[in-house]
């Protein structure tokens, strides 16, 4: 498999930002929080051409971070990112504007005091995509390809919908004519029949742009939707990766199980009130993860093993891979139902 | 069937601001049985948290209640003195919201603050109340629920915030609990689990509730009956599974269709077009007419409540009309 966008034993951390007091006063016994958070904890993916990796989790999972990192925008602790073999990133700057960003809060992304048309061109003129007189052009363009009138380019923020404002930023992001587009939670913050626009306007531009595209969500159907390919994310680490479709059919680690089974699922032909599954526990602090495998303190599979050592990523076709010392079972026990 | 015990005929709540008046609920009616689910549901701006307000009497100025009667028990609560409304507000009706971080006082301990809810309504001992707390607690989901009284909300995750917050709501073991999106700001292994327990407990307290939510899915796995709202009006009410199997108003056949769920993965999602309307300037007639593909000269007019054996819908054109001899 050729990998157009790879990710590289990335692993970021964060630590409390100690003062020197602060610094002395941990070395003398003093209860000052001196631990580090892994928020992305040895991640390797490859990401080929053209296709949309869906990234899934609960909160804290770290999915955004590992997004910011693909990004450009937060250099990792180590491990490197590469789109084409060029590296994203060198010294703990960003080198590349082929990679760009859609964030989840189009409220916050946007700068309220600049002309929306002058916000993306902002960008394509620094880079010299286009020149300060053609800006206009180029700008209304872009606002065209992504549904909105070119005429509201001297428009501020405010005077836009939500999602029209995510439609400004989808514009901004391509207008750098990236190859990589990381989404994330772009349609989170939006209401449903918005949501379905721009869930629309993401397909039909990385199609025909030939984006590839990491999709952040915590939202199971919209990431099922766009995704070719989904990874599935605990507690920094990433336990299963694999076809959309397979995933979500036949899930090989138990939490990716139990994340599919607690989601309410709208089933249009029942006649009682559907059950679903639900996990035991909360997730554990980052602070402190569980030894072994993160998951096992919740796990319906755990056993002795599970507490001792971390389980290795473990292929389990050419395109599938599950970090999980029993996905055997799990897998078994999906075949025999 | 048995009397209701919150009915809401024609309720209205327009806000008079200084750009004009905002009729932010718009004549709605519904009643609720006792330990019956409604989910509301509805896009932002549709007048469903303006609803709740209105229940419990909260909405504030410029805002009011126009019109319309709220009867709770028999009472109607739109006549009542602030001071009557008080005694009942937390005692027979109560309400959840979306942000427990907001609703929790970061200054007291969840003790403190049940001690007070409770001293609020009622006379107990000291060890009554702690009593009454920690069964609540318990209830709830919290484990260690004695210890954890001692505990301020920040000690609390997000999930165990909200279940403090539900507890508090059921102290007084009330009629009906108006929930507003509780689940929303939460992961969805703690939404299950909660979504879980305030179905056994509408069950086993005989607790009605109302639940608001813009999401169809985590209404449909709890609500036995749905009420969907647009522009302040509810536009079509039934039984959940009545309601997707087949809903007749081409808002919420729109709404179920644009859901990822509901397509083949990768293909365009069926959209509807536009934007929801500024309550400022509605278009006379039916609200949704400028985004209906049904649209007719007819729908000029704003369309009456049709109701039909226990579901109602308010659409000159509804979706599978042909079904129906004569209509």
């Amino acid at each position: 498999m050729s990998a157009f966008l790879s990710i590289n034993n990335v692993s970021r951390l964060f630590g409390p930002n100690l003062t020197t007091g602060e610094k002395i006063a941990a070395k003398l016994g003093s209860k000052v929080e001196t631990r580090s958070v892994r928020a992305v904890s040895d991640v390797t993916l490859a990401v080929r051409k053209g296709e949309t990796l869906g990234l899934v989790g609960e909160s804290g999972c770290g999915k955004s971070t590992l997004g910011r990192v693909i990004a450009g925008i937060l250099p990792p602790t180590t491990g490197t990112v590469a789109i084409d073999g060029a590296p994203v990133m060198e010294s703990g700057a960003k080198v590349t504007t082929r990679v760009q960003t859609v964030f989840q809060d189009p409220f916050a992304s946007l700068d309220p005091r600049m002309k929306v048309g002058d916000t993306v061109a902002e960008g394509p003129i620094a880079h010299g995509l286009t020149t300060k007189s053609e800006a206009r052009s180029y700008v209304a363009e872009w606002f065209e390809r992504v549904g909105l009138d070119p005429v509201w380019v001297d428009r501020y923020p405010h005077q836009f919908s939500g999602g029209q404002r995510q439609r400004i930023a989808i514009a901004r992001a391509l207008a750098m004519r990236p190859d990589v587009l990381i989404c994330d939670e772009p349609v989170a913050s939006l209401d449903v029949s918005i949501q379905a626009q721009i869930i629309n306007l993401f397909l039909e531009l990385t199609r025909d742009l030939e984006l590839t595209s990491v999709f952040i969500s915590h939202d199971l159907s919209v990431v099922q939707h766009v995704s070719d390919r989904v990874a599935v994310m605990y507690l920094g680490r990433i336990v299963e990766l694999g076809p959309v479709g397979q995933v979500f059919g036949t899930p090989a680690h138990p939490y990716t199980a139990a994340l599919f089974g607690s989601v309410p699922k709208l089933v249009l032909d029942a006649d009682e009130l559907v059950r679903f599954d639900t996990i035991e526990g909360e997730v554990p602090s980052p602070l402190s993860p569980p030894t072994g495998c993160y998951y096992h303190p919740r796990c319906p599979l755990a056993s002795e093993i599970c507490s001792a050592t971390q389980p290795l990523t473990q292929h389990v076709s050419d395109l599938r891979a599950v970090a999980c010392h029993h996905f055997e079972l799990q897998l078994a026990d999906d075949f025999s139902d | 069937m048995t009397e209701p015990v919150l009915s809401v005929k024609n309720l209205a709540t327009h806000f008079y601001t200084r750009a004009g008046v905002v009729k932010a609920v718009d004549g709605i009616s519904f009643d609720l049985a006792k330990g019956e689910i409604m989910g509301l549901v509805g896009e932002s701006g549709s007048g469903k948290t303006v609803t709740g307000f209105s229940l419990l009497g909260l909405v504030d100025a410029p805002g009011r209640i126009v019109e319309g009667s709220i009867k709770l028990n028999g009472t109607e609560l739109t006549s009542l003195s602030d001071k009557a409304l008080r005694v009942r507000r937390g005692q027979e009706i109560s309400m959840i919201f979306q942000d427990p971080i907001a609703t929790l006082n970061p200054m007291l301990t969840i003790g403190q603050q049940m001690r007070l809810a409770i001293d609020a309504h009622e006379r107990l001992s000291r060890r009554a109340a702690k009593a009454r707390a920690v069964e609540l607690l318990t209830q709830v989901g919290i484990p260690a629920a004695s210890a954890r009284l001692r505990a301020y909300p920040h000690e609390f995750s997000g999930g165990m915030r909200q279940r403090v917050a539900i507890a508090i709501a059921l102290l007084h073991r009330p009629a009906v609990i108006v929930a507003d999106e509780p689940t929303t700001a939460l992961d969805v292994s703690i939404q299950a689990q909660i979504l879980f327990q305030m179905r056994d407990l509408a069950r086993e307290t005989g607790t009605a509730m109302i639940w608001i939510s813009h999401d169809l899915a985590v209404v449909s796995s709890l609500a036995s009956k749905l009420a969907v709202m647009y522009a302040g009006r509810i536009v079509e009410q039934g039984q959940t599974a009545t309601l997707l199997r087949d809903p007749r108003h081409p808002y919420t056949a729109g709404l179920i269709a644009s859901l990822p769920a509901t397509a083949r993965p990768g293909t365009p999602l069926t959209q509807i077009p536009g934007t929801t309307p500024s309550l400022l300037s509605l278009p006379p007639g039916c609200p949704f007419a400028p985004r209906c593909d049904r649209v007719t000269d007819r729908c000029g007019i704003d369309p009456e409540m049709t109701m039909q054996s226990n579901r109602g819908w308010r659409c000159f054109h509804p979706v599978g009309e042909h079904n129906e001899i004569g209509a």
